[in-house]
């Protein structure tokens, strides 16, 4: 632990609450986000009551919306996990302003997906399982250790900050403890490294094991096949820039200004880098794939594309639109200087992970696996958009709230707004 | 490259796609057998819970060169299972004599990633409570457990069939390990009216399938589903212990991904 650790907040000069913003754009922004948590509560309830039928998830897509979004939320949740590496263990002072919003977006990413999953499971009672028989040859199984465990470092790591709330800042031993809390947090932050780390692997790792299934597999080192290390780069290239995309949100959303510019600066740099490097292995590894592993297995190139919904725009989208185009924008310093040239690539990049997701979870099991089947084609309905929206509302409704009554932000003029 | 487990007994199927009539008896004898309750809309063939499926097979020529086949397919039981590793609750394993792939339904959660990992489709999952019409509880089978809404579960080589053999081999004073070719036989077996399904252990050469398989494989028509056809393809090879037949080529390059540039 760092002798000379700091807590993001209280170590700034002018610790305390940020403005908080006109309360009715608040509680109207809030009420929009809860009626669509209740609809997706009731699509939850439908899902609980009369069985995954509910959904249009079947024998061949096992996997659906339900999975692509918890992929999705747990790559950009890497924020977290990623901002804890730079601030805590390698000592990024300036990552002060960001790493409480990281860590909440962390929590609401991992209890969201862990909310979600509760319904896609067909027995969530047994949930637990996972733990008592585990198969140490499964990368779900490192998935589940993983993902409840950096939950519960999660909750560690928000709880100084709901204790940082004025009411119960004002009871001394809750003052006390969480004060205390924050001297403990550089452990926690290398927990949550180490923790989602992995399971950020073994997610990819998922995928690229299934050797049935020639669209997702991969070949690698050891156990780990090359989405193991794609999906981890991928999560730490886009964590940091979701994470600056919700701050500019809330930014507008209150019309504070909350986040200097060069903290995002120093964001983009370090995003920059690693999605070159995410887009550099991405495209080695998918020339690879086409031209060696896929011959291998009988296929070609064309035959794993199908139509619109599993078309090769998405594989371009993925890896120029998505990949390319955000590295130069957060690369050349006269267009990550530029607010919306900077935000653009933050969304492409995000867009890009989302792309990632939904194809190694939905393609993979739309293209045939038996050569004299027909491709089957995929669409949630509502009942999923609905649990799916629902998480959305959840994570509005806990950022809004943690904005709106715990001191995430430091005070005080913190730097000039690029959207003013 | 995982190698493929071995054991002394290996209960396996020769399927003879040439005698297959595509009449659908082998999965209605499987549905009765192994309590699978009916479906409130069968119409909807992908939640449709079936633990053999027969696929229509078709070379896609016209009129006079036009032919079909069919293919009944159960659960490969793979020598190494795609489905087996992936499973993080271990409710699916692949490590008793004989060969064949369990599945621990009171333990499954329910994930489908089984499903995901299987390359042949043979893993259903139940996506609405079980329900039998009044008075067709008393058709279940009373030795095999009828599976809650929310697991997945698969063909079993109608395993329970198996422990009752070997019970009454015990009764009776004989090695359960060495029954008698016919002795231990899975209901779709037994119900085809073709013979277009062999059952037995694939390396007992006192059982008729071992001489099936034998002289098919001399004659170069016996196939597995997904056989490689590249010596460079590095994934493993699920290796099932289901053989198919066919005197037509064209059915046997349609059941693996041959493409003329990925032979060796």
């Amino acid at each position: 632990m760092h002798d000379n650790a700091v807590s993001p907040v209280s170590s700034y000069p002018d610790s305390g609450h940020a403005p908080r913003g006109s309360f009715f754009r608040f509680a109207a922004l809030m009420l929009v986000a809860a009626a669509f948590f209740v609809w997706g509560l009731y699509a939850s309830y439908l899902t609980l009551r009369n069985g995954l039928g509910v959904t249009n998830l079947d024998n061949y897509f096992g996997f659906g919306l339900w999975i692509t979004l918890d992929l999705a939320v747990i790559a950009l949740g890497a924020g977290a996990f990623f901002s804890g590496l730079l601030f805590y263990i390698l000592n990024l002072k300036p990552l002060r302003y960001i790493v409480n919003l990281a860590v909440i977006i962390g929590f609401v990413s991992y209890s969201g997906a862990i909310l979600v999953l509760m319904l896609d499971v067909g027995q969530p009672i047994r949930s637990w399982f996972g733990y008592w028989h585990a198969n140490i040859h499964s990368m779900l199984t490192e998935v589940i250790f993983c993902i409840t465990l950096y939950l519960i470092v999660l909750s560690i790591e928000y709880l100084p900050l709901i204790l940082g709330w004025k009411k119960a800042d004002k009871v001394p031993f809750l003052h006390h403890f969480g004060h205390n809390l924050h001297k403990l947090m550089p452990l926690f932050a290398g927990m949550g490294i180490f923790l989602s780390f992995f399971h950020q692997g073994s997610l990819g790792g998922m995928y690229g094991v299934l050797f049935g299934r020639p669209f997702s597999f991969r070949t690698g080192v050891f156990i780990w096949p090359w989405t193991f290390f794609l999906f981890v780069l991928s999560a730490i290239a886009t964590g940091p820039l979701f994470t600056s995309l919700i701050a500019a949100i809330i930014e507008k959303c209150s019309r504070r200004h909350l986040i200097p510019w060069h903290v995002r600066d120093l964001l983009a740099r370090i995003s920059g880098v690693l999605l070159a490097l995410y887009t550099l292995a991405k495209g080695v590894d998918t020339l690879y794939w086409a031209v060696k592993l896929l011959p291998r297995a009988g296929l070609d190139f064309n035959s794993v594309f199908h139509g619109w919904a599993y078309g090769k725009w998405m594989l371009f989208c993925e890896i120029f639109v998505c990949g390319l185009a955000p590295c130069v924008l957060l690369l050349v310093n006269r267009f990550r200087s530029t607010p919306k040239f900077f935000y653009l690539a933050s969304f492409l990049a995000c867009a890009g992970v989302v792309i990632n997701r939904y194809v190694q979870t939905v393609q993979t099991l739309a293209v045939p696996s038996m050569p004299f089947e027909t491709w089957q084609s995929y669409s949630p309905n509502w009942v999923e958009w609905a649990a799916g929206i629902m998480i959305i509302a959840y994570g509005v409704l806990v950022i809004g709230f943690s904005f709106r009554y715990l001191p995430i932000f430091p005070s005080k003029n913190p730097g000039r707004a690029h959207y003013d | 490259m995982t190698a493929a487990k071995n054991f002394a007994i290996t209960w396996g199927m020769v399927i003879d796609v040439d005698k297959c009539t595509g009449c659908g008896a082998c999965m209605v004898a499987c549905q009765a057998e192994n309590n699978i309750a009916p479906a409130t809309d069968a119409s909807d063939k992908l939640k449709a819970l079936n633990w053999l499926v027969v696929y229509e097979l078709a070379n896609k020529k016209p009129f006079p060169e036009h032919d079909v086949a069919y293919l009944p397919r159960p659960c490969q039981q793979c020598g190494n299972p795609p489905c087996v590793s992936v499973c993080p609750v271990t409710a699916t394993d692949k490590n008793e004599e004989g060969g064949i792939v369990s599945q621990v339904t009171p333990r499954c959660i329910g994930c489908r990633y089984c499903m995901a990992a299987c390359p042949f489709h043979a893993r259903y999952f139940n996506w609405f409570d079980p329900v039998w019409p009044k008075g067709m509880e008393k058709t279940l089978t009373p030795d095999v457990s009828v599976r809650p809404r929310g697991v997945v579960e698969k063909c079993t080589f109608c395993h329970h069939r198996w422990m009752a053999a070997k019970d009454k081999a015990i009764v009776e004073g004989r090695n359960p390990n060495e029954l008698a070719d016919g002795e231990y036989v899975p209901a779709c077996a037994q119900m085809c009216p073709n013979g277009a399904i062999v059952f037995g252990d694939l390396k007992n050469s006192d059982h008729a399938i071992y001489q099936i398989l034998r002289a098919a494989s001399a004659k170069g028509i016996a196939f597995q589903l997904l056989s490689r056809t590249h010596k460079k393809d590095r994934r493993p090879n699920p290796e099932p212990q289901v053989y198919y037949l066919s005197r037509r080529k064209w059915v046997r390059d349609l059941a693996s991904f041959r493409l003329p540039k990925t032979r060796d």
